[in-house]
């Protein structure tokens, strides 16, 4: 497994761990009254699983097991990182700007989930663009 | 890559595309604000990444590494019944809500949905085993 496929798999391992931890916790909302910031997290643990775990270890397999081109294995690898690290900064910045965003609504935070979405699409076009030319046959 | 897989997986690429950026869209206009009506786009959003892009990557990937019988893949025929109800589901179910379509489009969109699953189930079903032995590494000695 190359190191940027390990990197994608640890890291959706650890989005579905913090992930399933927060969904425990809201839970507990039906029982404890929690701060209020924690409720204000569903959505983004919603997507800390579906984007962080999911869509993250199907990166990081399709990184590894799609056919290999004989000049440059992987595509691009600066393209690729780069969209590792950019899934990545939108989804801690959509972690972080979202509860702020819905427990203050006026205190300027908006701006945070605006990036947050620019930095994941950007991270998808990476993906995409370099995964395109890895579907063929033999 | 079998022709199925190469279609599979480039249609979910296509769907990646098209939910991060309806996904991006939501999350602006929930930061910043940008048009009431883009709320309607959320169960598109959903039906594209859920189904078109992981369900169908699934597939793909499926159809193309599972073991296979006698050297071939089985019922294909199931196989591509299942890739065209799980892309005719997504629209359907997708556009319905955003558009405002009578009920039973949403419907028949989730029919073709089920039918999908049930479609690559028949298919894939039959694959569900141990590999051939010849393919199996041999014991480690270390």
């Amino acid at each position: 497994m190359p190191p940027l496929a390990r990197w994608f798999v640890r890291s959706s391992l650890v989005y579905l761990g913090v992930s399933l931890g927060l969904w425990a916790v809201q839970g507990a909302a039906a029982v404890w009254a929690l701060p209020a910031g924690m409720v204000a997290l569903a959505p983004a643990a919603l997507h800390l699983f579906f984007v962080g775990w999911a869509t993250q270890m199907i990166m990081g397999v399709a990184f590894w097991m799609f056919p290999r081109e004989r000049q440059r294995p992987f595509g691009s690898l600066p393209l690729a990182w780069a969209t590792f690290g950019l899934l990545n900064l939108g989804l801690l910045m959509r972690l972080v700007g979202e509860p702020l965003h819905t427990l203050y609504p006026q205190g300027g935070w908006g701006w945070m989930l605006g990036a947050s979405g620019v930095l994941q699409w950007l991270a998808g076009v990476g993906f995409v663009v370099n995964t395109w030319g890895r579907i063929r046959g033999r | 890559m079998p022709p199925l897989t190469r279609w599979a997986v480039r249609a979910s690429l296509f769907y990646v595309l098209v939910g991060f950026t309806l996904g991006a869209l939501l999350l602006a206009h929930k930061g910043v604000g940008v048009h009431p009506m883009v709320w309607r786009l959320l169960p598109l959003h959903r039906e594209v990444l859920m189904l078109g892009w992981m369900a169908q990557m699934g597939i793909g990937v499926a159809y193309w590494v599972f073991p296979r019988i006698a050297r071939r893949r089985g019922r294909e025929a199931f196989a591509w019944l299942a890739l065209l109800l799980l892309n005719g589901g997504v629209w359907l179910a997708g556009l319905a809500p955003a558009l405002g379509l009578p009920g039973w489009v949403l419907v028949m969109g989730r029919g073709g949905e089920v039918g999908a699953v049930l479609a690559f189930a028949v298919h894939i079903a039959p694959r569900v085993r141990l590999p051939p032995p010849e393919t199996l590494l041999p014991p480690s000695t270390g």
